[in-house]
């Protein structure tokens, strides 16, 4: 195989990987607009919100302290060494749980049967409050976070496709990055469990009865709201993940929240209803995004990543207006 | 009395379809803009125009045109930021290339090359509706902010790839560049506002509103009883472009003075823009004015407390700002979904009746 080619592969390979990361965020927007018609555009916040709990117990950081010590005049910062990691996701869990509920209680209660755009702004205004909380909390710094997942470049991966190329060429293998492949293989895990949770559990089936029609769901006895606590949860364990994955990548930042920008174009290319979509859209985007900064970007200036997915989709969606597996628009008068 | 029909008799179409249709309500508008035109301009300081009064001119401007397209007709747009890029570089481009133009001119040329930018990405809207199309909007964003980055010729090829207005003057007057008067920067803002606002208004309920609203509310029967889908969207897109333009324009060259793209006309401006639409109230004029003073002036009040009056540090002010928007923005929408226009309606509804309300 010419170098030229195994290129190719690689940027293929990689633009799979980072796909598989926005599946990830994606997937937690489809659950919650599949089971309240909600398009919650705080996912990517609670991503970032979760991402900095998880350092932040691990660490053993005092919340609010930078507000303690403005108000009080104190000088507190750590409580001690930190949680183990496994205690300290399992905290984290039950921080996600305790959000869902109060997101329940304070905000989505009060907008039942309200307009769409009026559900989603406020899910907006969630974000930047969630986004300032999370600042407040603990910090805005840059943190790394480690939960001991392997990280940089397979050797092994390196060495078995240098002898791909033909001998004597210059060319020195593929570079895959093994905690993408680990992020590739818990997503896959986590949409498995997914799926056999919403097809074999009561609860999942009740789930997917709201998705389908929330009046019906109401007559045959299921609690819509203790439904959609539920899901915020669910959409809750999902923004961990996606958490712990990009902030193991590239640091616990603000920036984080910025991959639910990343998510849309793969939603729509997706549908908004369907998580197969958002996990084939997310490939899509991925490996399109890589394959344009590769072989379009040099032409024009680079950076196209930043636009390249919200341009495939709009032409996508030009063709097929519910995206690709999403449910068929049918308009009535 | 205060605000009450009564003894104000109508004796014409003209008077009976009049924007303001009570006394009292029209000696307060009147009386505010006589304040607004002749009183300010005498008192503006420094900070009064840099931090609060242009600023909020120039973010109802913005809000105009988004909540011709959002408010009026039904296309929630989040390229916001986007447009007043191509409206501040129009701007830019048109002062560079053309020192004697006109400042006046060269900003309403800046909105009509917005308009025409705004056509061609509204143009999707025909098929995608929804939030489909509000995502399809981003790719608007991105896409210019990312075209002004790249491409020198936008940015005259300067080293820093910012652009920084020159001075261009009105009667003699410095309205642009570091040396231009408060006063005159105001009242040039406050000027075009005025102008905007009377139009847009007049616009939003002739024929071409009525179609807005009517797709709007229901696009598939508005189709069916002639309104023209093609037309309204577009000209929606249209109008409502030429006005984030202008408010580019001016957010550029008569506030900033100087701006680079990425932290200008990010994606925040699209979402601040949209916020102040919505809390205002989709779909009214006063609204949009409300909006944007609520959001200009709270920020600025809150710096004020927790900065110079509690003396926390800037960056837990900065947290908490952001925090405190956002519960608030949570707390309008759960109180009064359609925005403060909506609760002024109802203060007025309460003091028609008042004090006998049966």
């Amino acid at each position: 195989m010419s170098p030229d080619f195994l290129n190719f592969i690689e940027t293929v390979l990689n633009g799979l990987m980072t796909g598989v990361m926005y599946s990830l965020v994606a997937l937690g927007f489809v659950l919650i607009f599949k089971a309240s018609g909600i398009f919650n555009f705080a996912q990517g916040v609670m991503a970032l919100f979760a991402a900095l709990t998880l350092v932040g117990l691990q660490t053993g950081q005092v919340p609010f302290a930078h507000l303690i010590n403005a108000v009080l005049g104190t000088d507190v910062h750590h409580w001690g060494p930190g949680l183990p990691t496994v205690l300290a996701i399992l905290v984290t869990m039950l921080v996600m749980i305790a959000l869902a509920f109060l997101i329940e209680k304070v905000v989505l209660k009060h907008l039942v049967n309200q307009e769409p755009i009026i559900l989603f702004m406020a899910t907006i205004g969630l974000a930047y409050f969630l986004e300032g909380t999370g600042d407040l909390m603990w910090g805005a710094d840059v943190k790394a976070l480690d939960v001991g997942l392997p990280s940089g470049g397979s050797f092994w991966w390196e060495d078995v496709t240098r002898n791909w190329a033909p001998a004597g060429s210059d060319y020195f293998g593929m570079y895959i990055d093994t905690l993408d492949v680990s992020a590739a293989i818990i997503a896959v895990v986590l949409v498995v469990a997914l799926t056999l949770f919403s097809q074999y559990t009561a609860t999942g089936r009740a789930l997917r009865a709201v998705a389908d029609d929330h009046q019906a769901a109401l007559s045959v006895g299921i609690s819509l709201r203790s439904i959609w606590v539920i899901v915020w949860s669910i959409a809750g364990f999902v923004a961990l993940v996606a958490g712990i994955m990009w902030g193991a990548k590239s640091g616990v930042q603000f920036s984080l929240s910025l991959i639910a920008l990343k998510a849309l174009p793969v939603l729509i290319l997706g549908g908004f209803t369907s998580i197969p979509g958002a996990i084939v859209g997310g490939l899509i985007i991925g490996v399109g995004e890589k394959l344009a900064e590769a072989y379009v970007g040099p032409l024009v200036g680079g950076a196209v990543e930043n636009w390249f997915a919200y341009m495939v989709a709009l032409a996508f969606l030009l063709f097929r207006p519910q995206g690709l597996y999403g449910e068929k628009i049918i308009e009535r008068i | 009395m205060l605000y009450r029909e009564t003894g104000d008799f109508k004796s014409s179409y003209a008077a009976d379809q009049q924007t303001f249709p009570i006394r009292s309500e029209r000696y307060l508008f009147w009386g505010a803009m006589v304040i607004a035109f002749l009183v300010v301009p005498f008192f503006i300081n420094d900070y009064w125009e840099k931090s609060v009064l242009v600023p909020l001119l120039v973010w109802s401007m913005a809000a105009l045109g988004l909540n011709i397209l959002t408010g009026y007709c039904g296309q929630v747009s989040l390229g916001t930021g986007g447009f007043m890029a191509v409206g501040a570089y129009a701007c830019y481009k048109l002062m560079t290339a053309f020192p004697d133009l006109n400042i006046f001119i060269v900003v309403i040329l800046s909105g009509g090359v917005t308009a025409f930018v705004g056509m061609l990405f509204g143009l999707p809207s025909l098929r995608i509706k929804g939030f489909y199309l509000a995502v399809a909007t981003l790719a608007a964003q991105f896409f210019l902010v990312w075209l002004f980055n790249k491409v020198p010729w936008f940015y005259n090829y300067s080293a820093s790839g910012q652009i920084t207005a020159p001075e261009r003057t009105i009667f003699g007057i410095a309205v642009t560049g570091a040396s231009a008067p408060p006063w005159a920067t105001y009242l040039f803002c406050l000027t075009l506002v005025f102008l905007f606002a009377w139009i847009a208004r007049n616009l939003t309920r002739g024929t071409l509103g009525r179609s807005w609203m009517a797709i709007r509310d229901m696009d598939i029967a508005a189709e069916i009883i002639g309104v023209q889908p093609l037309k309204a969207k577009i000209s929606a897109f249209a109008v409502s472009s030429f006005y984030i333009g202008v408010a580019g324009a001016l957010y550029f060259s008569v506030w900033l003075g100087a701006v680079e793209p990425t932290e200008a006309f990010g994606i925040n401006v699209s979402f601040l823009v949209l916020f102040m639409v919505i809390i205002g109230g989709l779909g009214s004029i006063l609204g949009s004015f409300l909006g944007a003073a609520f959001l200009t002036l709270m920020p600025v009040l809150l710096k004020n407390v927790m900065v110079g009056g509690l003396g926390w540090p800037t960056d837990l002010a900065a947290h908490f700002e952001i925090m405190l928007v956002g519960g608030l923005i949570v707390f309008f929408l759960i109180v009064e979904p359609h925005g403060l226009a909506q609760l002024w309606r109802l203060a007025k509804e309460k003091l028609r009746l008042w004090p006998f309300p049966y």
